[in-house]
């Protein structure tokens, strides 16, 4: 036990010490809260003051709230993806310098490397998350504040689910890299592609039949309707009290993929925790087996 | 002397490449043991055999003992490794460094600290302990690469082109920390180096060619076996020099004849008491030897 917390304590100090791989991990959450604060507030906001009903209306503070909510229910989703993949490339920075050799030198079993890296990735991403959650939830209180306790708690436990499931995927995949070239492709890749097929970037509502359908087979889908779902639901119920029929609401979630749909039936809150849950045992068990056949 | 490290038939390719082709030898316990090749000689597919970073396609391996197929953790607390490029963790002090390092020995709390003090009076680093590893110099970063090697005490050291680019003062200090190690703790040194003087000073050279031995010995017998020797004479006439027939070098004040060895300079002085009266003899050099054994001057690791 003490190789591997001294290696959980290597990995995770040279995270936070090496300037480049900490900035790189925090300036996704950052940029997007700067592009959506200062750009795509307003954007998304008209639009939702667009298609309100001439007859309703809101509190400016309920719209904030609501466009708010989304914002950082989108920011949140892609960067427990990204900053563990950036977290996580410590692995193959290892490998780019030569200190994996000096690693391998030592006593130390090949499965305690490997959970060296997945823990030190795990607590570096969790500090970088629950920081940015904390500053979303802060940024909300400004805009417009509907959350419960019920409502914080659960976010944060997507935040957690979220990056658990990061970190396993980035150890899969970063599993496989050597070289500095393939660590810059990878999080180019991640960083442009991934908030768009999780839905983060643009509700799945917005995608074509077909790729709703193939999008809803990715775990990652359920995990961003999730962390919305608890980021928008004081908000969402609030609207009725203004007078919006129910079937709207239930349109206006429908919209912001707050309802998820595989094959048109609608997957329940529970069954997203079970999915996510479940792909984040599944890939561990394929990063284990990596592990086990490489040593064999 | 017992062998601490046997060598039998050892073979690696890496696709077409025969990287290491029916490699045989003995590294005996304490002994200065020098390893020599150009680049894709095969010294480092052998040390990273050794070091269980590569597999073997065949032969056997016994370090101190056991063999590397069965018993490699055993056999790495008893290795140092001194990498040829600093494989350290730059951005963490020098401190952090060797003491996540000690860890994975198992070498914690007051040990650690015990064994840091050893190390940094021997190596002379204490008044860097806290400097992050990118920010010292190249010998200042060399001084903590060994002292990491050896952290745990190793029985076997190996260094991989260590004074490479190093300044006199560190390559000095480095030598002489290995000549102590060997004397007070009977440590064997495997050597692979660029420097042939280093390998002048080992109790037994072996000399790699395309992955296979091109010479083996001392560095006497090695002499004595691929080169001559020198005789310089001092205050002599050119004329008196050329009618001896042999081949010759004039040098600033002196001039420099070859023979083909000790007892043939013998026989030269003893015909011509005249002309040697201002003399010396000396034998060739491990850069003749490796020159005559591979057909290749070793500069820098790559072949000229």
């Amino acid at each position: 036990m003490t190789t591997t917390t001294a290696l959980i304590r290597r990995n995770t100090r040279l995270f936070f010490k090496d300037k480049g791989m900490f900035f790189s991990a925090m300036i996704t959450p950052a940029i997007l809260l700067l592009l959506y604060s200062t750009f795509l507030f307003r954007v998304f906001r008209e639009s939702f003051e667009q298609n309100l009903p001439d007859f309703i209306q809101l509190p400016e503070r309920l719209i904030n709230g609501l466009v708010g909510g989304q914002m950082i229910s989108s920011l949140l989703a892609v960067s427990c993806v990204t900053v563990a993949f950036c977290s996580n490339l410590l692995m193959v920075q290892d490998k780019v310098n030569g200190s994996i050799k000096d690693l391998r030198m030592t006593p130390v079993r090949a499965s305690s490397l490997s959970i060296g890296y997945y823990a030190a990735t795990l607590i570096s991403t969790l500090i970088v998350c629950l920081t940015a959650t904390a500053l979303c939830l802060l940024y909300l209180t400004t805009l417009g504040w509907y959350l419960s306790s019920a409502d914080v708690l659960l976010l944060i436990l997507d935040v957690v689910l979220l990056v658990l499931f990061g970190v396993a995927l980035s150890s899969i995949i970063n599993f496989f890299l050597s070289t500095q070239g393939q660590m810059s492709a990878v999080g180019t890749i991640i960083s442009s592609a991934y908030g768009f097929i999780c839905g983060a970037y643009m509700p799945l509502s917005n995608f074509s039949e077909g790729l709703r359908k193939v999008l809803s087979f990715l775990p990652g889908t359920y995990g961003t309707s999730l962390v919305r779902n608890h980021a928008m639901r004081g908000a969402l119920a609030e609207l009725s009290d203004y007078g919006i029929p129910g079937e709207v609401v239930e349109a206006i979630r429908d919209s912001l993929d707050c309802n998820l749909y595989f094959f048109g039936r609608q997957v329940a809150l529970p069954t997203m925790y079970v999915i996510l849950a479940g792909s984040v045992a599944v890939l561990v068990g394929v990063y284990i087996l990596q592990n086990r056949l490489k040593n064999k | 002397m017992n062998s601490i490290i046997q060598i039998d038939r050892l073979c690696k390719t890496f696709g077409e490449v025969r990287a290491v082709q029916e490699l045989s030898f003995r590294v005996k316990e304490g002994e200065l043991f020098a390893f020599l090749g150009v680049n894709g000689a095969g010294k480092s597919t052998t040390i990273n055999i050794l070091c269980g970073q590569l597999e073997k396609d065949s032969g056997t391996v016994v370090i101190d003992g056991a063999d590397i197929d069965c018993g490699m953790n055993g056999i790495k607390r008893k290795l140092g490794v001194v990498f040829q490029n600093s494989v350290l963790d730059a951005p963490l002090s020098v401190y952090d460094n060797l003491r996540s390092r000690a860890a994975l020995y198992g070498i914690t709390g007051a040990a650690f600290e015990a064994r840091l003090d050893e190390l940094a009076d021997l190596l002379d680093f204490r008044s860097f302990l806290k400097r992050p590893v990118n920010k010292l110099s190249g010998g200042q970063r060399r001084r903590i690469d060994i002292a990491r090697a050896l952290l745990h005490r190793p029985r076997i050291l190996i260094l991989d082109e260590p004074t490479t680019g190093l300044d006199p003062q560190t390559r000095r200090l480095l030598w002489t920390v290995v000549s102590d190690l060997r004397k007070q703790e009977g440590m064997t040194v495997f050597l692979t180096t660029h420097y042939m003087e280093e390998a002048a000073d080992a109790d037994y050279v072996v000399i790699l060619d395309s992955g296979k031995i091109a010479a083996e010995g001392t560095p006497l017998t090695l002499k004595n076996t691929y080169t001559g020797d020198y005789i310089t004479l001092y205050g002599v006439e050119e004329a008196a020099i050329q009618a001896l027939g042999l081949p010759c070098e004039a040098i600033r004040d002196a001039y420099r004849l070859s023979v083909p060895n000790t007892a043939k300079a013998t026989e030269l002085i003893l015909a011509h008491p005249d002309l040697f009266t201002d003399y010396e003899i000396t034998k060739g050099k491990m850069d003749d030897v490796f020159l005559t054994v591979t057909g290749k001057q070793l500069e820098g690791g790559a072949a000229k």
